[in-house]
């Protein structure tokens, strides 16, 4: 008992510690709340596309000493805007222009970052640096992650029924164009106050398993948002004392401990679980359809 | 009771003049002009690729007409939809079923656009969603995820919801596809009650035999609004061949046969 008590409280000595989980508790929520809508809306490849694209955001914010939200936001926002023009006015597919259009930011940040001369380090942009966040960074985090909840959070319904049937929001006067552009722009947000946390490459992971857990446990939304919101804190705050034990990457622990979740919930979930099919099967093959 | 009472405002629901349609100068719909009176059922039979979409597009505001002009109730578009008189009932097949809501929340999205920005329902929404949902007999299955209904409990639900949001003019996209004989005349005495209400219905299809048997008005469209008016009338060998390109089709509901070799 005692061991375990120590195991908890001795990383809380450490003022790093406590920041760290403190603000990624705070991102887990803004992100596993957005993360419902995207597996919902099926824009897992588009938070991949703009988690990456805010790189050279991030470089050029940095080196012109600007909040390093705003370079991201700018150029979060005007990758989602330009794979839209690209789509409307071509007749290449969406999924080839995002992976065409988010590689290209992606390697305009890496060859900023080579060549403008900053104190930046790429590894704490790719994988995230939580336990080493400062104190400007911890403010612009919070910031980002209060704005996109609360968006969220007064506008929770309309973006289910965007999500749902766009047709109807329209014919009932939501203006869906507004909905869709919104909800981008909180998922640029979003990966922004992400990657502070696990880093561009697997922000992706935050905007993803957690509303995929969830959704494998539940047909309620609302719960579907609980759980995935639970499931968010859960992954990072055992992640990041599993980092401190073992002296092992911060998100690399946070993301495996998501991916856990998932795998437990898609073995043992009451209704949509593999056992709980398996258990159902053995009659659906007798009457096969 | 929003949805149960005779809607008596006016006489003309929908009425269409001259409407043009062009999407990046290919022409949809051309110069097409129809009138549409309260307490009807209308049929709008046309071929794949005839502007039937076109035209539900147009009538929702969707579209920008390149010409003419389209009012509902005697209101211009904008006006009309933020009094959400219009309601379209989509195709079943278009709607994600596994999406994690229950059907009093599928129907209750027919209220948003009378609720506050949080979309908190108040008492009468509650009682318009709840007399939709005893209208088409889904009450007991209120709390259901919607794709544990049935397939003829799904258009219901769809209906309930074009009737909790009020709306004077139905545009229902090929309702009648994939249904059972027994959910069909389910839905067709729901639609004649509708039409006793002083409800407009406009009812994309492109079996022939159901025009015959309930719809009073015909509107058959190729590019442009061919011929309008009562069945009767409209129904005649040489207008169905104008409206199917030169397939000559007999005009008796026990002949008529489905002409759209895409359709299943």
């Amino acid at each position: 008992m005692t061991t375990l008590l120590t195991w908890l409280v001795e990383p809380l000595q450490q003022e790093f510690m406590v920041r760290a989980l403190l603000v990624s508790t705070l991102v887990s929520c803004v992100c596993g709340l957005l993360s419902c809508y995207m597996t919902l809306k099926g824009w897992a490849l588009m938070g991949d596309a703009v988690s990456h694209a805010v790189m050279p955001g991030v470089v050029i914010a940095y080196a012109l000493n600007l909040p390093f939200a705003v370079g991201a936001f700018v150029f979060g926002v005007g990758s989602v805007a330009l794979i839209g023009y690209i789509k409307q006015m071509t007749r290449i597919k969406e999924d080839t222009v995002i992976g065409l259009v988010f590689t290209g930011f992606f390697a305009l940040g890496l060859t900023l970052i080579s060549k403008v001369r900053s104190s930046i380090d790429l590894s704490h942009i790719l994988f995230g640096n939580v336990l080493g966040i400062s104190s400007s960074d911890i403010l612009q985090t919070v910031l980002i992650s209060l704005l996109v909840l609360t968006v969220l959070v007064v506008l929770r319904k309309d973006l289910l029924l965007f999500c749902f049937d766009p047709t109807h929001a329209r014919s009932i006067g939501l203006h869906t164009g507004v909905l869709h552009y919104l909800l981008l722009s909180m998922l640029s947000l979003a990966a922004v106050a992400g990657l502070q946390t696990v880093g561009i490459i697997l922000v992706v992971a935050m905007l993803v398993t957690p509303g995929a857990t969830a959704y494998l446990l539940t047909d309620r939304f609302d719960r579907m948002v609980w759980l995935s919101i639970l499931s968010a804190v859960i992954s990072s705050v055992a992640g990041i004392y599993w980092s401190y034990w073992m002296d092992a990457s911060t998100a690399g622990c946070i993301v495996l401990v998501q991916t856990l979740l998932f795998l437990l919930c898609f073995l043992l979930a009451p209704r949509h679980g593999l056992l709980a099919q398996r258990r159902r099967s053995p009659r659906a093959s007798r009457f096969p359809s | 009771m929003p949805s149960g009472q005779p809607l008596l405002d006016g006489n003309e629901r929908i009425s269409v003049l001259h409407l043009c349609v062009d999407y990046h100068g290919v022409v949809a719909v051309h110069d097409a002009s129809l009138h549409l009176d309260a307490g009807s059922i209308c049929a709008l039979v046309g071929m794949n690729g005839a502007g039937k979409s076109t035209l539900f597009k147009a009538l929702m505001g969707f579209v920008r007409p390149s010409a003419g002009s389209i009012a509902i109730n005697g209101l211009p578009l904008k006006e009309a939809r933020r009094a959400r008189a219009v309601a379209y009932v989509p195709q079943t097949e278009s709607v994600d079923w596994n999406f994690p809501v229950n059907v009093h929340e599928v129907v209750m999205m027919g209220r948003y656009g009378a609720m506050n920005l949080l979309r908190i329902p108040r008492p009468v929404d509650r009682e318009a969603v709840k007399e939709a949902l005893d209208r088409v007999d889904l009450w007991p299955l209120r709390h259901r995820q919607i794709g544990a209904l049935s397939g003829g409990q799904r258009k219901r639900a769809f209906l309930a919801r074009a009737l909790a949001q009020g709306a004077s003019v139905m545009l229902l996209d090929e309702p009648f596809n994939g249904v059972d004989i027994r959910t069909e005349k389910l839905m067709i005495e729901l639609f004649e009650q509708f039409r006793r209400e002083g409800r407009t219905l406009m009812i994309s299809t492109h079996d022939l035999s159901h025009v015959t048997s309930f719809c009073d008005q015909v509107v058959l469209i190729n590019k442009t609004v061919l011929a309008y008016g009562e069945t009767a009338s409209v129904f005649t060998s040489e207008n169905l061949a104008l409206t199917f390109g030169g397939l000559r089709l007999e005009a008796t509901p026990a002949a008529a046969t489905d002409p759209d070799p895409q359709a299943p």
